[in-house]
């Protein structure tokens, strides 16, 4: 049912990598370290200035996709992965969009269960691919069939 | 701190072990995270879900696990994460994190990464690349 919106992408979002809510994030983890929130500590690295978590672009929005709806119930997050060129910086603005990259259905424990894989890319201000990450979502029949209605 | 270009194949980063699963944890994460999802922070919304009880975000533990590379960021970073949800983080467990480097090629370190819950079940497991500077 998800197979006609592969390709499907959703516009641009401007984020900007916010000091505040990276500390909480790094908090949130259990990864308070220097490097994400101390500004000396940042200044002296070799990036002069803060860096944020590998998981942080969980934070981050990435526009709409027109046309797909996905329930917030029902799914299991299956896989999960992540692509950098280099750390996120404190301060920065990244531009971020999200598409749908494939929908199969394969024979499962329970039942006929889907598979909706999106992939979310971080760009920096001159177009340039920071990050890029990709999510597995599994979605069972029964889910399905509810949505279908 | 010891440095990640010693490491030899085969050896292992010193392992994490998290204090127990709480709830005002997972709330920390939810309000962090922006994943408001209930199940992972009410207990009758998990338990409408056919859940036993509240389960941690799987993102919780996918980041808690990063941070075995953190203090090395004067090496390198962290190129590529992939992992793989295999089981539910419920209250009160205790998840040990862990890494072993897999090879080593030019500048790149390939670790296996996994999050063990106590009854030594794995609950995330993947791979990190590691780029060396």
């Amino acid at each position: 049912m998800f197979k006609d919106q592969i390709g499907k992408r959703s516009n641009k979002v401007k984020n900007a990598v916010e000091r505040g809510a990276v500390k909480k994030f790094a908090e949130a983890i259990g990864d308070l370290h220097p490097i994400y929130f101390d500004e000396d500590a940042g200044r002296l690295s070799r990036y002069q200035k803060n860096i944020a978590p590998p998981t942080f672009p969980r934070v981050f929005e990435y526009g709409v996709i027109e046309g797909l709806h996905l329930p917030n119930i029902g799914l299991i997050h299956g896989e999960q992965s992540f692509h950098y060129e280099r750390p996120l910086f404190v301060g920065e603005e990244i531009y971020c969009y999200s598409q749908v990259k494939n929908y199969f259905e394969k024979k499962g424990n329970f039942g006929e269960m889907g598979f909706l894989v999106m992939e979310n890319c971080g760009e920096d201000s001159e177009g340039n691919v920071i990050f890029t990450s990709s999510s597995t979502v599994v979605i069972s029949e029964a889910v399905r069939k509810v949505l279908a209605k | 701190m010891s440095s990640l270009t010693q490491l030899q194949t085969g050896d292992s980063l010193k392992e994490i072990q998290l204090s127990p699963v709480s709830r005002i944890a997972l709330i920390k994460y939810a309000g962090a995270s922006g994943d408001f999802n209930p199940i992972h922070t009410i207990d009758e919304e998990a338990t409408k879900a056919s859940l036993p009880g509240i389960i941690a975000h799987g993102m919780w533990t996918m980041g808690n696990l990063a941070k075995l590379f953190t203090e090395y960021y004067e090496e390198g970073f962290v190129k590529d994460y992939s992992i793989r949800f295999k089981g539910m983080v419920f209250l009160n467990d205790v998840i040990t994190l862990k890494a072993s480097l897999k090879d080593k090629e030019d500048n790149q370190l390939r670790f296996d990464v996994q999050a063990v819950n106590q009854q030594g079940k794995d609950v995330i497991k993947g791979e990190v690349v590691y780029q060396l500077y």
